[in-house]
């Protein structure tokens, strides 16, 4: 559902995605992995239609995403980095207003609300501001924003960043159940929750696609059989790519 | 979902936006009481012993310079410090409906509090018997006005992150189209040029196209110029949030 070919893209002389491609279909929950910079961020970006790409393709749902894609956003929910919400908007109101902007209206519009409000556990925040929020019910505020619409195909960049382990663990629980029938992939720095939820890795490193495979496969080209350790033998770390630019 | 109904769900979240705050309210008080002081002190209402709002429009020119802009800082600066701009881009919108919703949130909101100055009307229908067609006609006038200035300040938001830049930047922009006009200017102007030039660069000025509808003239050639000036500074607009998102 989300088809990706020889992505690129450079920030004047920098060029954080390099010729990255890549395909995730339906019932498919992909771990995006990478070392900070790695350009996950500016890859899901481009997924999702908020930059341009310098050069390559994406297409979801078969809708090409760089010559109309609006088709392709319909489908797509996109969680960003920072979970960003209109702070000023009550919880209820902040949906409202992404469902309606999603075309749902009416009764359709109030049940899709429901539905958001009751899988992310809003109820008992629904007629506060969100500025008033603590950072999970901020950060689940917007998940349910993603959500709302029963998209195909959902993308978020480090949806747990910030959640304590409970609610990691609903985090994790809810990003598996809806994998059975959407085309999921997010980024994240752990790697436990890779093993646990997803049913492919794929690993970047400073814009270069590294590793793409099951976490089995993964683990298994790793002497010890630890994700970590493969990981960190293909990736490497900021300091030493610091070092290596110096040079 | 058609283009405008796009636009008037972004363009009702961002009024709403306004009322959920305070600062929307204080803006009305100071407007209304600015006005009534500039049009009943300064503008020496009751000596020019005719019924008319004269005074009350000559003075909304400058009235606008500061109010504007701060009613249009915020649109796109905290779209972009907030990251909420990564959110409503990657909606199924495009930035052009994005950009028009809110700027005809933020007119609005402008023609509202105009509209709240209905006390001086009947004011001076009560004291006398004035011209009501004029009146309309500077209303007109101060809505087409409102809204240059606005999508100036629309376009200086885009440009920078913070509100307060983008406010200084929006004042001096029509502070500019003001004084291009301004009779002491024009006249330290004509020393210098040929009358011909003096009057092409006055041809720029909000002064000259607001004076005659402030005295109840609607030319075309005035109202094309707000319009003008509205839509290359949202033409411009575009242009800048392109530019940010291509890094
Ligand atoms: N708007 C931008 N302008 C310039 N450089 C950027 C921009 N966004 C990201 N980068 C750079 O691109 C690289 C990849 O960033 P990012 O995609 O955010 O990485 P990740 O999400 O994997 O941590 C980083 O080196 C970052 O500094
Ligand atoms: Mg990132």
């Amino acid at each position: 559902m989300i088809k990706v070919e020889n992505l690129s893209k450079a920030f004047g002389a920098k060029l954080a995605v390099d010729d990255v491609s890549f395909e995730v279909s339906k019932g498919e929950v992909v771990g995006f992995l990478g070392p900070n910079g790695a350009g996950k961020s500016t890859t899901m970006r481009m997924i999702t239609g908020f930059i341009p790409p310098t050069c390559g393709k994406i297409s979801v749902c078969g809708f090409n995403m760089l010559e109309d894609p609006i088709p392709g956003k319909r489908r797509i929910g996109y969680l960003p980095e920072s979970a960003p919400s209109y702070q000023e908007m009550t919880v209820r109101s902040f949906l409202k207003f992404a469902a309606e902007i999603r075309g749902l209206r009416g009764e359709e519009c109030r049940r899709a609300v429901q539905r958001a409000v009751e899988t992310c556990f809003l109820e008992s925040v629904y007629n506060q501001t969100i500025d008033t929020l603590s950072k999970g019910f901020r950060h689940r505020t917007c998940f349910a924003q993603a959500i709302i619409h029963d998209p195909e195909v959902l993308v978020m960049d480090e949806p747990t960043d910030g959640l304590d382990p409970n609610q990691k663990h609903e985090a994790r629980t809810l990003i598996r159940r809806m994998g059975e029938n959407k085309a999921i992939i997010f980024s994240t720095h752990i790697l436990e929750e890779v093993e646990a939820v997803c049913t492919r890795a794929i690993i970047i490193d400073r814009g270069r696609i590294v590793a793409n495979g099951t976490p089995q496969e993964l683990k298994a080209r790793s002497e010890s059989g630890r994700l970590e350790d493969f990981f960190r033998a293909i990736t490497l770390p900021d300091t030493a790519h610091a070092v290596k630019e110096a040079a | 979902m058609s283009a405008s109904a796009v636009i008037r769900i972004i363009a009702r979240r961002e009024l709403a936006a306004y009322f959920e705050s305070p600062v929307a309210y204080v803006f009305l008080v100071i407007f209304l009481l600015l006005a009534g002081f500039f049009t009943f002190t300064f503008g020496g209402f009751f000596e020019r012993g005719e019924a008319s709002l004269g005074a009350f429009f000559a003075w909304m020119p400058w009235l606008f310079l500061l109010l504007v802009p701060a009613v249009g800082m915020r649109l796109w600066s905290d779209e972009r410090r907030l990251g909420t701009i990564e959110l409503l881009l990657t909606l199924p919108v495009t930035t052009w409906q994005a950009i028009l919703g809110k700027f005809l949130a933020s007119w609005l909101f402008l023609v509202i509090a105009l509209a709240l100055t209905f006390p001086v009307v009947i004011t001076v229908n009560v004291l006398g018997d004035p011209d009501n067609g004029v009146i309309a006609c500077g209303y007109v006038g101060s809505v087409l006005l409102a809204g240059a200035y606005l999508a100036l300040s629309c376009m200086t938001s885009a440009l920078a992150r913070s509100q307060v830049v983008s406010f200084i930047i929006a004042v001096m922009l029509c502070l500019i189209l003001i004084l291009v006009g301004f009779n002491p200017v024009t006249d330290l102007l004509a020393r210098w040029a040929s009358p011909s030039v003096v009057e092409s660069v006055a041809g720029f000025s909000v002064l000259t196209h607001f004076d005659g509808l402030q005295n109840g003239v609607i030319d075309t050639r005035d109202v094309l110029y707000f319009l003008s000036v509205i839509a290359f500074a949202l033409f411009t607009t575009d242009v800048i949030i392109r530019s940010h998102r291509a890094g």
